[in-house]
């Protein structure tokens, strides 16, 4: 099963070099052998194998979009996106007042059992009820308004019409109101209250001299926000339109800003909610893949292309750095073991059968979520789980460089460069290192992509790289909201897509590369 | 050195080992910042009807002798695990062996089925594979291997909601009943668990059979290219011989270490799967635990889950020396 068995691929040229090489030399020249060195051995099994090519090739592309990508990409990791969307907010609410509403004369009282008896007598039409043996009277001034007296002092009035004030600054005294709704339900022009004489116009409109005063109608309109203050025309706009039962208006106001305004009248509670139609500024979040943003923007209204890259870098930065802090420790303590044998080796071990055994999720969630109690800062959560993930991680290292070490230090050229007298470390350096290297680069790139996905999978849980930061993981996380899995695939799928390649083209690349090392190995 | 000298002199070692994992275990514990324990048992303290904050760091310091020294405090808790009395769980107020004891056959039954599966699906497939190398059949599944290697059983588990749940709505989204599950007869009972189970299931088996199909292709190749497989072949056995009575026995010694090995790892629960789809096993109890800062049941599932690593390769180890008599116990 070695290379021998696969057809060889003579490319014309090479078939060209031969013919010539063997017209100058004769057939047992030395020269007519093209002699290689290892590592072009290496090399040369290794271009060949196709899928481990594919491999490379995918990940070149990954590093390409990761890390150029960012560059290119017009928009930053975090830089966020609106768009217009029209907002109907509830404005304004209106209701044609059908209840008596009451107000007690200036230092009277008119309390709820003698509002309500006066209802009842108002509705039989009697001039006059009673209450602890008091006798009240009850005079229709106008048009549903009446007035109670006692004795002879009217102690308040019921009123259907309300009187609003334009200015809110200024207050309505019980006499103007008494004499404005006198005036209006009886269907006057004038009327004085306090000394000062009032005009009333037919459809309510109250004023003094030309200075608009206030209104009395039957509709109370009321801003449901709080910082609105309703105008006259915008009031006596919504009544037409109400009266007239028409469900929208278009109302421009002082500013000259035209809004349109939507009515809907519930008739359980006979009240109209007056509705704005605003144009705001929100975040574009879950866009659709579009020409601005070619895989649509995310939940927090950032592109997700750009997302991806930016993810990208940190998901091969977090496995590279992972993998070169356990393969410090790996080769320091694996070298060791190793080359010093018995006592240490067995000490050794023994700490790598223990690190071995801590269950290395589990810790990390628990680390994770310790982390999101005590609020740890992104950044340097990222670092913390690096270094938790690499000291987790180095024990398999040790013991394969271990085992390696142990193998190559009885085999007889180092027993050729103690003979040769060459320094302990210059044997260890030179002579045993080297040879570990290839099983080592094969693990590692194995290993790395097995980082990747432990870094995916915390980040998806929310226990790993956290926002601001994109990772691959935290952008799928997104989707454990089931609306966002049923509705938005650009969301996932691309991010999962990345991952998987990525990861798949190292467990390639590592398969690859150890057929290329050690042809033996290969099955 | 007799296998049962053998057996007693890794249990001793896997003690020991135990021992110390149990300390790390404990040291990480108690280096967890106080002021998040505190604001658990703050937390805790604050729910009706609950013990008072005192009454929470007094029970927290008892079960983990807190208010000694590292040391001391080990020895204490170490003490109380011996005899099984791992304390209450934080998050689910029952004691923890109770609820472990109430959800780890779930577990068990979702990893021995979904083992089972891998069984049955990667060792024909690598056996194959190992038959026909370099043929098209052999690429196919390893690179099949590889990428199930390679899925991350998040998206992999995401991808098959959307599939199977959102489009075709064979099953569904989470959980391990369905919402008409107290109607049911027994039998209906369980069968809606099953229907439940099948998603995580397939998860579970394309997430692990790559490797297990691989391992198995390795050794089958290493077997074939032995002495005496081209013996049996020139002594003129039929192919079906040499290989399913010559090949495949042998290709089962590996296997049947790896495969023993992985045995109690059945117990440890699908964390991620478990998770992902809702099933209330182990994996997803201590889940919920670990992420609710739950200090008394992290503990237990971490050192019960170091116990598990240790009998996987003691198991292993036992296994390989008996299977294969060549072996020489060491």
């Amino acid at each position: 099963m070695s290379e021998n068995q696969k057809p060889m691929r003579p490319a014309s040229e090479e078939a060209e070099n031969q013919t010539e090489t063997a017209q100058k030399y004769s057939l047992n020249d030395d020269r007519r052998v093209k002699v290689l060195s290892p590592g072009a051995m290496v090399a040369k099994r290794f271009f060949r194998n196709r899928i481990a090519m594919v491999g490379l090739f995918v990940l070149i592309a990954m590093f390409i979009f990761s890390f150029v990508g960012g560059l290119i990409s017009p928009y930053g990791e975090d830089q966020l996106f609106y768009r217009t969307d029209v907002l109907r907010k509830e404005y304004a609410s209106a209701i044609e007042n059908t209840e008596f509403r009451y107000t007690a004369a200036e230092g009277m009282e008119f309390p709820s059992i003698l509002q309500a008896k006066f209802v009842l007598a108002a509705g039989q039409k009697q001039p006059s009820f009673s209450h602890n043996n008091e006798t009240y009277t009850v005079r229709q001034e106008g048009k549903d308004f009446y007035s109670v007296s006692k004795n002879g002092v009217l102690i308040g009035i019921a009123f259907k019409d309300v009187f609003s004030v334009s200015n809110p600054d200024q207050k309505l005294t019980f006499n103007t109101l008494f004499a404005g709704l006198k005036a209006y339900t009886g269907e006057q022009t004038s009327f004085t209250a306090d000394g000062i004489e009032y005009t009333v116009a037919k459809d309510g409109l109250v004023t003094v001299g030309d200075q608009e005063f206030g209104y009395i109608s039957r509709y109370v309109v009321q801003a449901l926000m709080s910082d609105v203050f309703l105008t006259r025309e915008f009031k006596d706009q919504a009544i037409t339109t109400m009266q007239n039962k028409g469900e929208s208006m278009v109302f421009t106001d002082a500013d000259g800003e035209e809004h349109e305004y939507l009515f809907s009248y519930d008739p359980d509670t006979g009240k109209w909610t007056i509705r704005q139609e605003t144009a705001s500024r929100v975040y574009d979040t879950y866009s659709a893949p579009s020409a601005k943003h070619w895989l649509g923007t995310d939940r927090n209204g950032m592109d997700m292309l750009t997302r991806l890259m930016y993810g990208g870098r940190v998901s091969l930065m977090i496995g590279f750095i992972v993998e070169i802090i356990s393969i410090v420790i790996g080769i320091i303590l694996g070298g060791i073991s190793g080359y010093f044998g018995g006592k240490i080796d067995n000490l050794i071990m023994r700490i790598v059968d223990v690190f071995y055994c801590i269950p290395s999720m589990p810790i990390i969630i628990i680390l994770g979520a310790a982390m999101d109690a005590i609020g740890v800062p992104p950044k340097i959560r990222m670092i913390y789980l690096m270094l938790i993930l690499g000291i987790l991680g180095w024990p398999g290292l040790a013991r394969l460089i271990r085992g390696q070490i142990l193998s190559l230090r009885e085999q007889e050229f180092m027993t050729a460069t103690e003979a040769c007298g060459i320094s302990v470390r210059r044997r260890i350096f030179r002579h045993l290192i080297p040879n570990v290297i290839p099983q080592l680069i094969v693990s590692c790139t194995m290993g790395l992509g097995s980082t990747i996905i432990t870094e995916a999978t915390l980040s998806f849980l929310g226990l790993g790289v956290k926002f601001p930061f994109a990772s691959w993981g935290n952008i799928i996380n997104d989707v454990n909201n089931t609306f966002v899995l049923t509705n938005f695939w650009f969301i996932w799928i691309p991010a999962g897509v990345l991952l998987l390649l990525t990861v798949l083209a190292f467990n390639i690349l590592g398969d690859g590369l150890r057929d290329a090392f050690d042809p033996k190995m290969k099955r | 050195m007799s296998t049962l000298k053998f057996i007693v002199k890794r249990l001793l070692i896997s003690v020991v080992i135990l021992f110390f994992v149990a300390l790390i275990i404990y040291v990480l514990m108690r280096c967890l910042p106080t002021s998040y324990v505190e604001a658990i048992a703050r937390q805790k303290s604050m729910q009706p009807g609950s013990k008072s904050f005192e009454e929470w760091m007094a029970q927290l310091n008892a079960a983990y002798g807190m208010d000694r020294g590292m040391v001391a405090g080990f020895f204490h808790w170490i003490g109380q695990a011996l005899r099984g009395h791992f304390g209450d769980s934080w998050f689910y107020t029952v004691p923890v062996t109770q609820k472990f004891r109430e959800t780890i056959w779930l577990s068990f039954v979702i990893g021995a089925i979904a083992m089972f599966f891998e069984l049955i699906i990667a060792i024909p497939l690598g056996v194959i594979a190992a038959r026909k190398q370099y043929s098209k059949t052999d690429y196919t599944i390893s690179v099949l291997a590889v990428a199930g290697i390679s899925l991350p059983t998040f998206f992999f588990a995401s991808l098959l909601k959307l599939v199977f749940s959102v489009h075709l709505k064979w099953f569904d989204l989470f959980g391990l009943v369905g919402r008409n599950y107290e109607q049911l007869t027994a039998l209906g009972k369980l069968l809606d668990k099953a229907h439940h189970l099948v998603l995580p299931i397939v998860t579970l088996v394309v997430i692990s059979v790559g490797s297990l199909m691989r391992y198995t292709r390795t050794n089958m190749l290493e077997v074939l290219n032995a002495d005496y497989i081209r013996t049996a072949r020139a002594k003129g056995l039929s192919e079906r011989k040499v290989i399913y009575r010559h090949a495949f026995r042998n290709t089962l010694i590996p296997l049947v270490t790896i495969v023993g090995g992985s045995l109690p790892g059945l117990f440890s629960g699908a964390l991620i799967t478990e998770t992902l789809f809702s099933i209330p096993g182990i994996g997803l109890t201590s889940y919920n635990a670990m992420v609710a800062g739950d200090i008394p049941f992290s503990m237990f599932y971490l050192t019960f889950l170091a116990i598990l690593t240790l009998l996987g390769n003691l198991i292993s180890d036992i296994l390989y020396a008996v299977v294969d008599p060549r072996v020489r116990l060491a």
